[in-house]
């Protein structure tokens, strides 16, 4: 469905609050609609700011712990983590644009 | 230059383009970023649409009308309409992408957007409880208590679909009776996790970080009474998706795109509209596709009647242009 790694559970600590990066968690599901929508453009974002922003998936069946964690109910949820911490939170799956404008902080 | 370009992929949209596709007339499909497919993408079981005795998944229905109006030659681009320039001959659709994209028509089946209650905390807990989307979300709230605002047959789906997850789901309706089908009633209503309560409106929305709770006035009393819920699923119904065409496009009372007729013809020559942006009563998605094929056979007669030299310049220019 998409080159993006995915991290886990198990994975969380080292990938994503251990990591010195700007990281993006996508919350998603394969039974999810909206995340089958907003995942490529997810994938163009990433690739467009490889070098300010790293983009992972955590899948929500396979990974409860996080998704408990972080309190999603509602996905897509895409968290932004620096420095172990959560930065920016955007919920839902939205056009291109908008999601270029609420990220606007991390990508410029 | 097209011949002709569709803005919406629901069943309106999809529909029209299986049928101009088949006219030979290579639509353009616009279908959305991220809602392509329209609203049954986030249905689940579609019990009610003819030619499928065992029913079929809403997504898997909407990517059938894209499979097979693909397969007459309509082309489909994932982006979004920006604006739109409907006056004059030579339409101009300008998508998310900057892409200027130019037909001699425009069916335009942007389907509904779903109704907001209204409420001051209702976008702050959007996606912290509240919820438009119960195959989406409904995963979430796995033996919890939760409500759902509504009584039509979206409402009647959606608490029945979130039984599969919550303890309890408190089904809260304005009125005395459901305006949903019988069929869904009645399921609904043997539904030992569903409980109904009528002449309630949520009035409040109770939570910090994620719903605790709603407040809930009797419309007959007006006495408001606290419920202890971990999730608010709104299904209040939809409202026509008309932005981009304000003030270009007449719109009726009900704020649906006014057409004249049985026909699809809008104010504008050239500019043809379907589905649930023109219907404010129906709204089904076999109505939606037999309304999208209303814009297609009235799209081809109307590009039949044009000058010769127009429609010349609209086939001579390469497809992808």
């Amino acid at each position: 469905m998409s080159d993006t790694k995915s991290v886990t559970d198990d994975s969380f600590q080292a990938d994503v609050l251990d990591s010195t990066d700007t990281i993006m968690v996508d919350f998603w599901a394969e039974w999810c609609g909206p995340c089958r929508a907003v995942s490529p453009i997810l994938d163009q974002i990433a690739s467009e700011h490889a070098s300010k922003i790293k983009i992972v998936k955590l899948n929500v069946d396979d990974n409860p712990q996080m998704a408990m964690k972080y309190q999603i109910t509602s996905i897509p949820a895409m968290k932004v983590f620096r420095g172990g911490e959560v930065v920016k939170t955007v919920i839902g799956a939205k056009p291109k644009p908008a999601l270029e404008a609420d990220l606007a902080e991390f990508l410029a | 230059m097209r011949q002709v370009i569709i803005i919406g992929s629901g069943p309106a949209g999809y529909t029209a383009a299986i049928y101009a596709a088949r006219a030979n007339l290579k639509p353009l499909v616009i279908a959305s970023s991220v809602e392509a497919g329209g609203e049954l993408m986030q249905t689940t079981e579609v019990e009610n649409y003819p030619g499928f005795p065992q029913g079929i998944q809403g997504p898997e229905l909407m990517i059938n009308m894209q499979e097979q109006a693909e397969r007459f030659g309509a082309e489909v681009v994932l982006d979004d309409v920006v604006s739109l320039e409907l006056a004059g001959e030579i339409k101009k659709v300008t998508l998310g992408n900057g892409d200027v994209h130019e037909a001699l028509t425009v069916i335009f089946a942007t389907g509904s957007a779903y109704r907001k209650l209204g409420l001051e905390e209702e976008e702050r807990m959007s996606g912290h409880g509240v919820s438009w989307c119960a195959t989406c979300d409904g995963f979430f709230f796995r033996e919890k208590t939760i409500a759902v605002v509504g009584g039509g047959d979206s409402a009647m789906e959606e608490a029945t679909f979130l039984t599969k997850f919550a303890d309890k789901v408190h089904v809260i309706h304005r009125s005395d009776s459901l305006r949903a089908s019988k069929v869904m009633q009645e399921r609904a209503e043997a539904n030992p996790k569903i409980e109904f309560h009528f002449n309630k409106r949520v009035e409040h929305i109770y939570g910090d970080s994620l719903v605790t709770g709603i407040g809930i006035v009797d419309t007959i009393d007006g006495t408001e009474t606290t419920m202890n819920v971990s999730g608010l699923f709104i299904a209040i119904g939809a409202d026509p998706r008309t932005h981009l065409v304000h003030k270009q496009l007449d719109l009726t009372t009900f704020g649906t795109i006014a057409v004249d007729g049985r026909s699809s013809r809008t104010n504008l020559p050239g500019v043809f509209a379907a589905g649930d942006v023109i219907d404010p009563t129906y709204r089904q998605a076999v109505t939606a596709a037999g309304s999208g094929t209303v814009a297609a056979l009235d799209a081809e007669h109307y590009l039949a009647a044009l000058p010769k030299e127009l429609k010349e310049r609209a086939e001579s220019v390469p497809v992808s242009a």
